[in-house]
């Protein structure tokens, strides 16, 4: 497709109009400077500081603090449960989006009610939310335990005992993202065409889930790719439910990568030590990304 | 009887009747046009035959078989869509393949790298290859096969959905106007490729279109729906000379026919604006006269007509003409070489020969009609 582009001759500005360009992209070029450039180079050079919250002075300490991480074993423990949390909570929220925007696409009725139910955790309050949670799964008054003592089964003390938090946190983690999830997916099922449900059951493919492979899931597949990342990105940055719920205990069971940082950054005021800890964050993150991009160009290409 | 049977098929969507209680017999290999203007129920039509679409009442059977019934998938036929419906993740050949890949593999073998170690995938695979490559290449697709539909221009596409058609030996052939996406010259060549397909496949075919020229052109029968019926079905020369229903007359030929408010008398006399036309018909009360515009003849008496204009068509012309009395309008074909014999402007009269006088009562239905005498061979 790019080969058919023309390529036109740049066109030439006068000193006017490249002053008048210059101006009108100012506010956003700013924006981007102060609020996202400029925290990132002084994180990244913070990284390899001891600067701590208050010192008078910083040392440049090299890949000392990286070093530090290696040996933390609390650290190990926020990567080991983000990591966890991550690979419960994206496959999750994404088969289940998919399951469930197919359910909604499928149905005649309470379509616009279904996708305002499901998507109402993603436009709601983390904060607020997160005590509700607390609430229902408080271990002797929670609607969840009492619905458990019901059939007989003591429920366990789900987010303050450390073989269960974490899959607690997760469920929560679930909930809030399998609206987002949803409403794409129910975006993406729209643009497939009819058409080619009615092709398929004439080309023989008799059974549903015949036609799921054959036309629904392939031709979702960039929807899919999209919600795969932005899931996983969100996952990652798991902080709200952890801060005001768990505070990453008991005994670090749900320490997480972020709350970790914050921990190190605004607790004990180790803001170089918590910039590091930032960076491995970013380079997750822009790994995800940039294996987005490489899958989006290699297999998912067909327009 | 093989090939396709449908009796008094109904269907409405919501309040409003779409199909009402349409039959259709489609012989083994012949080729049937259903042709019509848009929303006059022809794809519904072909949708139901295909399964795709479930008919409120009536019964459709394909190959002897009763289908009403049945999934799309278990009917037996290959559907050529408007769209052309192909899967656009999937190369040429993987397109063409999925119709045979559905039937001659099971759920298993199709899996991905799983399925071609089970027994038997290796063989099926084999011949479902064979066989792609054969329906390719007798379409010229043969050069890209391991293109994506995205990479195609509209004819080409076109060509992969006929091939993923023909690659299959199904009951029925079921196109819903597949020309329609294509420029004017393609559709004209595509058009006598359709043609020679169903003659070498002489599988039995329902092709549904709005282009009367693709109908007449390519069909060994014209069914002309309108408003959810079937007209007329007719050979395309008996459609368009012997119509029975004057919405036949007028929605098949170009340009359209000429017709005339004529009044039949109690002996069944026909007269035009009070002029009696020399015939007689079954029947009393209002009548149309149609008459085609090749049909109509200059002449020293007959019907009066004010000529309005002239256009040159190449290999013919087009005057056009009002009816002196009715203000109807008129159109006269000639040969280029007769506009001499035109005056260049004022009343001139018009006769036509008696045998392609088609004369339609108050409710639209064709009535015979006689001569008032007996050696009569053209009227006034």
């Amino acid at each position: 497709m790019s080969e058919a582009t023309l390529a036109l001759p740049a066109p030439r500005l006068s000193a006017g109009e490249a002053l008048a360009g210059w101006m009108l992209t100012a506010p956003a070029a700013l924006a981007f400077l102060l609020m996202l450039l400029a925290p990132t180079l002084a994180t990244i050079a913070l990284a390899f500081t001891d600067y701590e919250l208050g010192a008078p002075a910083l040392n440049w300490i090299g890949l000392e603090n990286f070093a530090e991480l290696l040996q933390d074993r609390g650290f190990a423990i926020a990567l080991r449960n983000t990591i966890l949390y991550v690979a419960i909570v994206a496959p999750t929220s994404v088969l289940g989006g998919l399951a469930l925007a197919m359910l909604i696409e499928a149905g005649t009725r309470g379509r616009a009610l279904f996708r305002a139910i499901f998507f109402l955790p993603v436009v709601s309050l983390p904060v607020a939310m997160a005590a509700a949670w607390q609430y229902l799964l408080h271990p002797t008054i929670g609607p969840l335990n009492a619905a458990l003592r019901a059939v007989g089964v003591a429920g366990p003390n789900w987010l303050s005992s450390s073989d269960t938090v974490l899959i607690s946190l997760a469920a929560i983690g679930v909930w809030e993202n399998i609206g987002f999830n949803l409403v794409l997916f129910l975006a993406g099922l729209t643009a497939i065409p009819r058409e080619l449900y009615a092709a398929a059951e004439v080309d023989g493919a008799a059974r549903a889930w015949d036609r799921f492979r054959l036309v629904t899931w392939p031709l979702l597949g960039p929807t899919t790719l999209f919600v795969v990342t932005i899931t996983m990105t969100r996952a990652v940055r798991v902080f709200d439910s952890v801060a005001v719920l768990t505070q990453g205990g008991p005994n670090k069971a749900s320490e997480v990568l972020l709350y970790a940082m914050y921990e190190e950054g605004f607790t004990y005021f180790r803001l170089g030590y918590s910039a590091a800890i930032t960076l491995v964050f970013l380079a997750i993150v822009l790994a995800l990304v940039w294996l987005q991009t490489r899958v989006m160009e290699r297999r998912i290409h067909y327009a | 009887m093989d090939g396709i049977s449908i009796a008094g098929l109904g269907k409405g969507f919501g309040g409003a009747q779409v199909l009402r209680g349409v039959s259709l017999g489609v012989a083994a290999g012949e080729f049937v046009a259903l042709l019509g203007p848009s929303g006059c129920g022809k794809s519904t039509l072909l949708r139901c035959i295909a399964g795709i679409e479930r008919p409120d009442s009536g019964s459709i059977r394909i190959g002897g078989r009763e289908v009403t019934g049945l999934r799309p998938s278990q009917r037996d036929v290959a559907m050529v869509f408007q769209s052309y419906a192909l899967y656009p993740h999937l190369t040429v050949e993987e397109n063409v393949a999925v119709p045979l890949a559905m039937r001659r593999l099971n759920a298993a073998q199709r899996l991905p790298l799983i399925g071609a170690l089970l027994p038997g995938t290796r063989a099926a695979r084999d011949s479902i290859t064979r066989d792609v490559r054969g329906a390719a290449e007798a379409l010229g697709l043969g050069p890209m096969l391991s293109r994506r539909p995205g990479q195609l221009s509209g004819g080409q596409r076109q060509r992969v959905a006929l091939a993923r058609a023909i690659v299959r030996r199904p009951a029925a052939f079921l196109m819903d106007e597949p020309l329609s996406n294509l420029d004017a010259s393609l559709r004209v060549q595509t058009r006598r490729e359709i043609v020679a397909i169903h003659k070498a496949a002489g599988v039995a075919t329902v092709y549904v279109t709005h282009d009367q020229s693709e109908a007449l052109t390519m069909a060994d029968r014209v069914a002309v729906m309108q408003a959810g019926e079937i007209l007329q079905i007719a050979p395309p020369a008996e459609i368009y000379a012997d119509p029975q229903d004057l919405r036949v007359a007028t929605f098949i030929g170009s340009p359209r026919i000429n017709t005339l408010d004529a009044e039949a008398d109690v002996d069944g006399v026909l007269r035009v604006a009070g002029q009696a036309v020399g015939m007689r018909v079954s029947g009393t009360g209002p009548m149309t006269l149609a008459l085609r515009p090749e049909d109509l003849q200059l002449a020293g008496a007959g019907l009066p007509a004010m000529l309005e204009g002239v256009e040159f068509l190449g290999e013919s012309l087009l005057v056009h003409l009002r009816h002196a009395a009715l203000g109807t309008p008129l159109v006269l074909r000639l040969a280029p070489e007769d506009r001499e014999t035109l005056p260049p402007e004022g009343e001139i009269t018009l006769r036509f020969p008696f045998g392609r006088a088609l004369v339609f009562n108050g409710l639209g239905r064709r009535v015979p009609v006689h001569a008032l005498s007996p050696e009569a061979t053209t009227l006034v």
